[in-house]
């Protein structure tokens, strides 16, 4: 069947939206040399930041995993009162401006503050640490995964739990083998998402750690000091590494997709 | 068995019970009622997946209140069969069996055998049909052994053809493993092919408990009467065997005084276009108000002056060979004996 004017009318906007899209980073892919991008790869600076900011955003993704799946899990099968609200605060850090969250994490961390305090006894120190850089990219990206967990868990019918149940098992047992397997694809999703968010995260981190640097936060200083030409191969080896992980993590997540 | 006291559950808005119930061992009891009307919380209560508010459970002799749904020796079948989707009938089959602490007196292959289920063991549940997938979940629900199978409209997902075959396994089952069934249902032709009592249950109470024949044939309340399919449900005063509803008297078999109602089976109402000469005591003049298609049979309202709007159910074929429309005048009869009183 022709498609309608319409149909053209979307097209032409889907074609528009991905030309926006795709030509910058296509750009970034093209404008450096091989010779350039060769060298990038044997310049101890870029591949520590790049190695830094896969270890920090991997890290939180694991995090947000850990500590988010039970959080997930209860917005999912609970009703309280406040729900909605605990839901909010869970999407903030998504619509705060990220160098407020620096400040405000620096802010709870720091001597002034019972927090800080204790953290300091702990020997935890947070103002230019790998563990600072963490504990905003946990912050900044804990939304995607706990939202995106949730809708895996909500997607599982409770009848199965409660069948489960009924056949002898706990609801530990239950939730490892009916809701975790069933659940799981968003799961991946959700740490992808929590790490891909972490990975690209700049004002945040700028504040709580300039040191040590992670990717973004060299490119932003190669291109203030040196300009475009000198950013851009950062900018290269950082997508392709995070490119080349995500499309692994999600061939391996990649499996025939269960109905519920 | 099953013993249910002073049951209540409080679920949202929704309150159930308080609920006292005994269905001894072996039964195969029906649960009726319209939609909503707690049935399947009612399950959910005896399985353990519903927090009593108040009152005791015991299943099998044993007081199980306190125990976890998988302590409780309660087995269940959900309408949409609930089998787990990533795992195949076999693994479905034997997903509870690492749980039990005792000896089961079905074996997986006799169960597999007993519900023709061999063909289907290494298929996932999406490539089951409705009926292949309720068998499952029996089997499912038996391999452990439960001293009670609870079946929430096992039935009511099926196409009329696999139904007929469910309830011959069902009946099946339930003559060959001797456990007690309480089932659930809005059809009132597996309550009466499948239950030997049961009850019907209203906004959370029982309205009536019995024989599925009683429950059918003896509505003690207006509800009961209509739930189960009398449409002409009166409220009347009795002197002896006759009753009178709003100025029309109508004889009964049985006799009483004082207030009560009266219900008449639709298909007990005969239509002539002549008055007939016949044993039946009850006949008026009236003009018909209303037809309404119910498949191959026709539901014919008939006013009667100031008396009750009166409703028989006759097939097409009469209605047309009485040529039976709007505003006709004709007479309408029925015995004393089809007037049933409570």
């Amino acid at each position: 069947m022709r498609s309608g004017p319409f149909f053209r009318v979307c097209f032409f906007f889907a074609a528009a939206v991905l030309l926006f899209l795709a030509l910058p980073l296509l750009n970034i892919a093209t404008a450096p040399s091989p010779a350039i991008i060769w060298d990038s790869f044997h310049d101890g600076e870029i591949m520590g930041a790049v190695l830094l900011s896969l270890y920090t955003s991997g890290m939180a993704a694991v995090i947000c995993l850990v500590v988010g799946t039970p959080f997930a899990y209860l917005l999912a099968r609970k009703d309280f009162r406040g729900k909605s609200l605990v839901q909010s605060v869970v999407d903030i850090p998504i619509v705060i401006p990220h160098p407020v969250v620096g400040i405000a994490i620096l802010a709870v961390t720091g001597r002034n503050h019972w927090l800080g305090r204790i953290l300091s006894d702990l020997g935890i120190r947070i103002m230019g640490t790998p563990t600072g850089i963490i504990t905003v990219l946990v912050f900044v990206s804990i939304p995607f995964y706990i939202n995106a967990a949730r809708e895996g868990f909500v997607s599982v019918p409770r009848r199965l739990e409660k069948a489960s149940m009924t056949l002898g098992a706990s609801r530990l047992s239950t939730f490892g083998r009916i809701t975790l397997p069933l659940a799981g694809r968003s799961m991946v999703t959700g740490t992808i998402m929590s790490a891909a968010r972490a990975l690209s995260e700049f004002g945040a981190v700028v504040v709580v750690a300039y040191h040590p640097m992670i990717a973004p936060v060299l490119m932003f200083e190669r291109y203030q000091a040196y300009g475009l030409k000198y950013s851009q191969p950062v900018a290269f080896i950082l997508v392709a590494m995070s490119l080349a992980i995500f499309i692994l993590l999600r061939v391996l997540s990649s499996g025939k997709r269960v109905r519920t | 068995m099953i013993s249910l006291k002073n049951v209540s559950v409080v679920y949202r808005n929704f309150q159930l019970g308080p609920v006292d119930l005994t269905v001894p061992g072996e039964e195969f009891f029906m649960l009726m009622g319209p939609t909503g009307s707690g049935k399947t919380l009612l399950l959910e209560a005896i399985a353990g997946l519903a927090p009593l508010h108040s009152g005791t459970v015991t299943v099998a002799e044993e007081d199980v209140t306190g125990n976890s749904p998988g302590r409780r020796s309660v087995g269940i079948v959900y309408q949409d069969s609930a089998l787990f989707p990533h795992l195949t009938v076999e693994q479905n089959i034997r997903y509870g069996i690492r749980y039990m602490t005792g000896e089961s007196r079905f074996g997986f292959d006799e169960l597999v055998k007993l519900l023709d289920l061999q063909p289907l063991l290494g298929r996932l549940p999406e490539k089951l049909s409705g009926g292949e997938k309720q068998r499952t979940a029996l089997a499912r629900a038996l391999v452990t052994d439960p001293g009670v199978i609870l079946l929430d409209e096992p039935l009511s997902s099926l196409d009329q053809m696999f139904k007929g075959g469910i309830r011959r396994e069902l009946k099946k089952l339930h003559r060959e493993t001797g456990t007690t069934f309480m089932m659930t249902t809005h059809d009132f032709a597996d309550a009466l092919s499948l239950g030997t009592r049961g009850a019907v249950i209203r906004e959370g109470r029982i309205e009536q408990e019995g024989t599925v024949e009683e429950l059918f044939y003896s509505p003690g309340t207006p509800f009961m009467a209509s739930f189960v399919g009398m449409k002409n449900v009166f409220s009347a005063r009795f002197r002896g065997c006759c009753a009178e509803v709003r100025g029309m008297e109508i004889h009964t078999a049985a006799g009483r005084t004082g207030g009560g109602f009266i219900a008449v089976p639709p298909e007990a109402v005969v239509l002539s276009l002549q008055p007939v000469e016949t044993s039946e005591r009850n006949r008026f003049r009236g003009s018909v108000t209303g037809v309404e298609q119910t498949g191959s049979l026709c539901e014919v309202s008939v006013e009667c002056g100031s008396g009750p709007r009166l409703i028989s159910r006759i097939t097409r074929k009469s209605l047309l060979k009485l040529g039976i429309e709007e505003g006709l005048e004709l007479y309408v009869s029925f015995k004393a004996s089809a007037v049933h009183v409570f």
